[in-house]
């Protein structure tokens, strides 16, 4: 189980022959997941990693039946790379792209409202479902597959939760990085709802962090859903100061909002467990899940 | 990107957004000149640094004489102005905008930003002009208007009437005010803007609807398709360790206490300030070196932390994911070796090839305290700054 994608899903890469696209395609292949071809515009016809390369998504998608497009694309063609992929009906669009103006991004969301595409990203690490599908740059080798589901705004500290995770023994059903842009795709509350159906997933560890009010949003939808599993949470930054946009553009206090103060009142209200520390993500979930 | 207020003035008059006659100054003589230039009998001196809350340090100053613009620009120019964005030390101010006074009848707030959680660009509006915006919505949320902008249509005609009118505008002005905000709105999205705030806008007696103060910031990820404005960065606002940093490729915020860190990955950075200050010690930086640190990475960030003279220990806090453990510590020995620093270095490696990392510190003949997870990384450095 797990959600959103699986052993089956058929993933194309976009800007498969640039240096990082070609990396992380192999590495995908290697763990199992099922690259079934690459885009890259003007080399259509050719191929890479032994895979076919189109001009454009839509033949790509006619010609593999892709349904999730992971994109290593310059944050200058991000824009175009991304519509081209909701036209053509991609269900899953996975971006990695860092540098992605905010502006550009006010135009996906557009397009992404009454599209079947659900996005993830950018500026993120991607997702996985430890087994069976790996999409992006995580680091495969410390997942292990189990029922806990996590969400995380940032990368490495995602890392160093699902490592304390598999020392206590809790292996993930998916993990997903939903990125530290101001404009994100897929939110917290995005995940929270998929992950609430899936029978795969008995807990689920939300790491967020200082900065806008995504997790605010995610306790108000707790506590509205009297949500059916436990949520451990995290938020990072408690003692950042404001002003400062701290490594990622979204992790800002400015004019006493966005602090973690009210982030961690908001998901208590809405009975989440709030991780403490962030060496004791493992042992806080064991005291969640029995 | 921050802008100070005369170029944002400068951005938004290109853009056919009106604004009061100014000259920027760094020096008396100038200052005195521009008082001629300008004429008229009443005159702004406002100092020019990008933090906010100028007006409450004093920083901003109405003058009826040569004489008193003379005087009011020598308290300001050169000296630091603390302002409740400064912090105590303040910030010196290097340049002064001295402008026309005009004959104001009433003050208004119009404030473009990208709002986070509805995804749009939000026009704010309110007849509350001069004050700080949050304070309105917190204390008279009544007097705010939002309104939230299809990127597609742009801020429609409908829509920038019913703000200015919302606002108090007098009828008779409202085209004038339509255009304004129009002016506005475009020279926010064209230039790729993340805030631009008018507070006040004002009409004037003489009929004019201008902005009267002007704050803007731009969006770092879009400099690279506006190359007017990145010439308007003022290295002189930002601090020389933070500007090395940023050269490096690195994510440095200086702070007050005595334990630098160094980390990749901005989530698992501000996670080891927390737990610095969990267990009862100050950090002295924000550092991210990035997912994918390199050698030369590594080497600017020890040289950037170890210029701060109170850090007294350094943590590292690596979790090697794509960037494998055997690189990083690679590139730590060689940049302790090429800085030679005094000051306990405990290193935490984990991820990818973390044994082999771990054994070419342990080989290399520094002397490093290695830890083994977070937890005892944070023990570790608590200790040695304790003695």
């Amino acid at each position: 189980m797990g959600i959103l994608i699986d052993s089956r899903t058929r993933v194309l890469c976009q800007g498969i022959t640039g240096y990082r696209g070609s990396f992380f395609s192999h590495r995908a292949i290697e763990y199992g997941t099922r690259i079934v071809g690459g885009v890259v515009p003007g080399r259509g016809g050719q191929k890479h990693l032994n895979l076919p390369v189109f001009d454009t998504v839509e033949q790509a998608r006619e010609m593999t039946g892709a349904t999730a497009s992971v994109l290593f694309v310059p944050p200058h063609a991000a824009r175009d790379a991304m519509l081209e992929a909701i036209d053509a009906g991609i269900e899953l669009v996975v971006c990695i792209t860092e540098g992605i103006p905010i502006l550009d991004m006010l135009r996906i969301k557009e397009r992404l409202a009454g599209s079947q595409t659900r996005l993830i990203g950018p500026n993120c690490p991607g997702i996985i479902t430890p087994g069976q599908c790996n999409i992006g740059i995580m680091p495969a080798s410390i997942y292990q597959p189990g029922k806990i589901g996590v969400i995380s705004r940032s990368g490495t500290l995602f890392y160093e939760a699902v490592a304390q995770l598999c020392r206590e023994g809790f292996g993930q059903s998916t993990c997903i990085g939903i990125g530290a842009d101001v404009v994100p795709g897929m939110t917290f509350v995005d995940c929270l709802e998929l992950f609430r159906d899936d029978h795969g997933t008995e807990a689920v560890l939300l790491i967020g962090e200082i900065g806008g009010a995504a997790e605010e949003e995610a306790a108000q939808y707790l506590a509205a859903e009297a949500y059916p599993k436990p949520v451990i949470a995290y938020i990072a930054g408690r003692h950042a100061p404001p002003y400062r946009r701290m490594g990622h553009s979204s992790a800002i206090i400015a004019a006493g909002k966005g602090g973690t103060e009210n982030k961690i009142q908001a998901l208590r209200d809405a009975n989440v467990i709030v991780v403490e520390s962030p060496v004791e993500f493992g042992m806080t979930t064991r005291k969640a899940v029995r | 990107m921050k802008v100070h207020e005369f170029q944002a003035k400068e951005i938004l008059r290109n853009c056919a957004v009106e604004t009061p006659r100014g000259v920027v100054c760094h020096s008396l003589d100038e200052v005195e000149s521009a008082v001629t230039e300008l004429g008229g009998n009443i005159w702004v001196v406002k100092a020019q640094i990008h933090a906010g809350g100028r007006g409450k340090g004093g920083g901003v100053r109405v003058v009826h004489s040569e004489a008193d613009a003379l005087s009011a620009a020598k308290d300001i120019l050169h000296q630091p102005l603390v302002t409740p964005q400064t912090g105590p030390e303040g910030q010196i101010v290097r340049k002064l905008l001295i402008e026309e006074g005009v004959g104001i009848l009433s003050e208004i707030y119009a404030g473009l930003v990208v709002d986070r959680a509805e995804q749009r660009v939000v026009l704010m509006m309110s007849p509350q002009g001069g004050m700080e915006i949050e304070e309105v919505a917190a204390a008279t949320p009544e007097k705010l208007l939002k309104i939230h902008i299809d990127p597609d249509t742009g801020l429609t005609d409908d829509d920038a009437r019913r703000a200015a009118s919302f606002a108090g505008i007098p009828d008779a002005l409202l085209d004038k005010a339509v255009g304004f905000l129009q002016a506005l709105y475009q020279a926010f999205w064209d230039n790729d803007a993340s805030l631009a705030e008018i507070n006040p806008l004002v009409v004037t007696d003489q009929g004019d609807v201008i902005a009267l103060d002007a704050k803007m910031t731009f969006d770092d990820s879009a400099l690279y398709r506006h190359p007017h404005i990145t010439k308007y960065r003022d290295l002189d606002e930002e601090s020389a360790a933070e500007i090395e940093a940023s050269e490096a490729g690195l994510s440095y915020i200086s702070l007050d206490g005595n334990i630098g860190c160094l980390v990749n990955g901005a989530g698992l950075a501000m996670a080891t300030m927390d737990i610095i200050k969990l267990y009862g010690e100050e950090p002295a930086n924000f550092l991210d070196v990035g997912g994918g640190a390199t050698t030369e990475q590594v080497i600017a960030a020890f040289t950037v932390m170890l210029k701060n003279k109170q850090v007294q220990a350094v943590l590292v806090n690596i979790f090697g994911g794509i960037m494998r453990c055997d690189v990083i510590a690679e590139g730590l020995v060689t940049a302790l070796r090429q800085i030679g620093t005094e000051v306990p270095v405990i290193v935490r490696l984990e991820g990818t090839n973390v044994e082999r990392g771990r054994t070419i510190l342990q080989e290399s003949g520094l002397t490093l305290i290695t830890a083994g997870t977070m937890d005892d990384a944070a023990r570790k450095v608590v200790q040695a700054v304790r003695g």
